[in-house]
């Protein structure tokens, strides 16, 4: 089974390049603006859209990714909103693969089985979900790929050798490599290290590494596309929707400053 | 539910942290190592006759145990039925049950080399006594505490900051409890080498529900041999209060597999449970997945974690322990709750018969027993779990009475 991510990855490869992810939150500042940043992304040069499903208890995520969470959810979004999200983005882009990212309960609240149908049929290709280690892939990981979902796992600077197999097994689409200990936005990611740890994780893994957690400008994404097949970029892009607010709300500007600012990584990325 | 009850209510967890559904290991994967490193370094302490000496030891001349087994005299007279007993955890040093749990953590921390203790805490009993065991040891100690909690909970503030920790408000969320809980997360995630995280309450990920349980259950342990020796059989009953749940646990899971011990949890009905401003997370909540574990939660439609409310800080959570979750589906133990209002009329009414001021956790346990005691004949023997002393809870109190202090 080949998914948009498989693809996208094996067309960057042709190209000889790594991929930008661009994170945003689904819902964040509102659902229109929201339809209207994740619209822009792919001409922004966003290779593959991680959308953020909002929960009010993010216990992985910084300040940044947590208040973007809140904003949405105040503006009433929901998990079937976010998968009414992506059918709209569905609608003019068949090709730039979606992967949804977030915390169990709202599926488990959901029905697992009725939230990995819904899903398939809006379009979204992959889930990464926070606190599923693969202690627990009974509950989703292993429904998700029967039902042609890739399920991307994070590994983390306390992935070692030993645990690297475990973490890996049912890993697919491509591995999420988190840069630094802590929570998103916060930390700059060391490079060297960064360096080592996907050469490291290379050894045991096909699939491409995406490398995350802190990357904010243009040079470090330029730096880590060098060894890393991927480069997400998340909390810049959460902090661009919030300073383009006022009083709290969509400007003209909000979905123009993201979009400003993932070509400026882009750039990076691709040189 | 149509299950077959099991031959022994106390043989869980499983090997993936599970009672019957709930318990579990949701975390994020930069914590998975340290829960297994934790799981393999308890199991070890466990079956060593050394750990286990130690902990007695501080237990006995630090904490102050064995906690009393007092016979509520005047009360049992008011109420007109059952015997009532309270089990008194309010004279453990600190003022409660907490410390039992926090030793054990501590003296693991210690085993395990590590240097740097967290905590999250929310009517600030666990956090004072994580700082009390980190004062005794020596041990860098950051407590997180919802900003609104610390407003209403300033007493135990300033004792955790005698003592050497660092306060640290979690400013996310509702600002309670729950919000402490995942700022402490987010700490162990960055610094993973030298901290140890000191849960205060029976939930989190496994191992946590077990070890806490498992400290706890000296409460339990204790009231059976007292109990014996007072009445020359088991009690009939057991009440306890409970937000996470661990000193209902405590009490509870040693009387487990005595089928003739009727036991009841009590939940915090805030303002009433159908006003949706409770903590009653097993009578008004859902089984969920939040904070490590699957449990019943509070919780709106969407699956996105509700607001918790009660009058007692350290009932205001919106989870309970999953091995609690697991004795309600099976029906060993009556969950049952307790608004504020009849938490301070017990509150109050302690105070006058017994010239014991409960801290507002246990009043809702003593609110229970008022409404079941009387139904009781006089040769029914009862437990309240008296989990700690409401010095802390006066200004509070003094609010709802419209005192000005």
């Amino acid at each position: 089974m080949t998914t948009r991510i498989d693809q996208r990855f094996a067309d960057l490869k042709k190209e000889g390049r790594a991929a930008l992810v661009t994170f945003v939150t689904a819902g964040d500042p509102d659902y229109a603006t929201s339809l209207e940043i994740i619209k822009g992304l792919p001409m922004a040069g966003a290779d593959i859209i991680e959308f953020g499903m909002p929960f009010t208890d993010p216990m992985a995520d910084g300040p940044a990714i947590q208040e973007a969470g809140l904003r949405a959810l105040h503006a009433g979004q929901t998990l079937i909103k976010t998968l009414d999200l992506v059918r709209d983005f569905r609608k003019s882009d068949d090709r730039t693969p979606v992967v949804l990212m977030g915390y169990y309960n709202p599926i488990y609240i959901h029905g697992v089985e009725r939230f990995l149908k819904d899903a398939k049929a809006a379009g979204v290709d992959g889930l990464i979900i926070v606190d599923l280690p693969p202690e627990e892939d009974e509950e989703l990981c292993l429904p998700a790929i029967k039902a042609g979902l890739n399920f991307i796992r994070l590994a983390t600077p306390t992935t070692d050798d030993k645990r690297a197999p475990t973490v890996l097994r049912n890993t697919s689409g491509f591995v999420y490599y988190v840069s630094v200990l802590g929570i998103t936005g916060t930390k700059a990611p060391d490079l060297k290290s960064v360096e080592q740890n996907v050469t490291r994780l290379k050894g045991h893994t096909k699939l491409p590494i995406a490398v995350g957690f802190g990357v904010k400008t243009a040079e470090q994404a330029r730096s880590i596309a060098k060894s890393a097949d991927g480069v997400v970029v998340g909390s810049a892009l959460v902090n661009a929707v919030k300073t383009s607010l006022k009083a709290g709300k969509a400007t003209p500007e909000t979905a123009k400053a993201v979009h400003r600012l993932v070509s400026e990584i882009a750039q990076g990325v691709r040189s | 539910m149509n299950q077959i009850a099991p031959n022994s209510y106390r043989t869980g967890p499983d090997e993936k942290g599970l009672f019957g559904i709930y318990g579990g290991r949701f975390v994020a994967e930069t914590l998975m190592p340290l829960i297994l490193d934790l799981q393999k370094a308890y199991d070890e302490a466990k079956a060593d006759p050394t750990f286990q000496a130690e902990l007695d030891g501080f237990l006995e001349h630090y904490v102050g145990r064995p906690s009393p087994l007092y016979f509520a005299e005047r009360l049992t007279e008011h109420l007109g039925g059952a015997k009532i007993y309270f089990k008194r955890e309010d004279l453990n040093h600190t003022g409660a049950h907490k410390i039992n749990n926090v030793m054990g953590q501590i003296l693991l921390a210690r085993r395990m080399g590590k240097t740097r203790i967290i905590a999250e805490t929310g009517a600030g009993q666990h956090g004072v006594a994580t700082a009390t065991a980190c004062a005794r040891f020596g041990l860098k100690c950051i407590v997180y505490m919802g900003e609104v909690d610390i407003e209403r909970q300033k007493p135990n503030v300033f004792r955790m900051k005698l003592l050497g920790a660092e306060v640290v408000p979690a400013l996310s969320g509702s600002r309670t409890l729950k919000d402490a809980l995942n700022e402490a997360l987010r700490d162990w995630v960055a610094n993973v080498e030298d901290t140890f995280y000191c849960i205060g309450t029976v939930a989190g990920p496994h191992p946590y529900p077990e070890m806490v349980r498992d400290f706890q259950c000296i409460i339990g342990n204790e009231t059976k041999k007292q109990m014996h020796r007072h009445e020359g059989r088991l009690p009939d009953s057991l009440i306890a209060a409970i937000g996470g749940g661990s000193n209902a646990m405590g009490l509870f899971h040693p009387f487990l597999d005595d089928p003739s011990v009727e036991i009841y949890g009590v939940e915090a009905a805030g303002s009433g449970v159908d006003t949706g401003k409770h903590a009653a997370s097993i009578t008004g909540g859902r089984p969920g997945v939040l904070h490590g574990n699957r449990t019943y939660i509070l919780m709106d439609d969407d699956g996105q974690i509700t607001e918790a409310h009660s009058i007692s800080a350290g009932l205001d959570y919106p989870g309970i322990g999953p091995e609690h979750a697991w004795l309600n589906d099976t029906k060993r133990v009556s969950y049952v709750s307790a608004t504020d209002k009849e938490a301070l009329e017990a509150f109050q009414l302690c105070c006058q018969l017994e010239g014991i001021i409960p801290a507002l956790e246990p009043s809702h346990a003593l609110a229970h027993a008022m409404k079941l005691a009387p139904t009781k004949p006089k040769d029914h023997l009862m437990v309240i779990c008296m989990s700690g002393r409401g010095d802390k809870d006066i200004f509070t109190v003094a609010d709802h009475l419209g005192v000005k202090l």
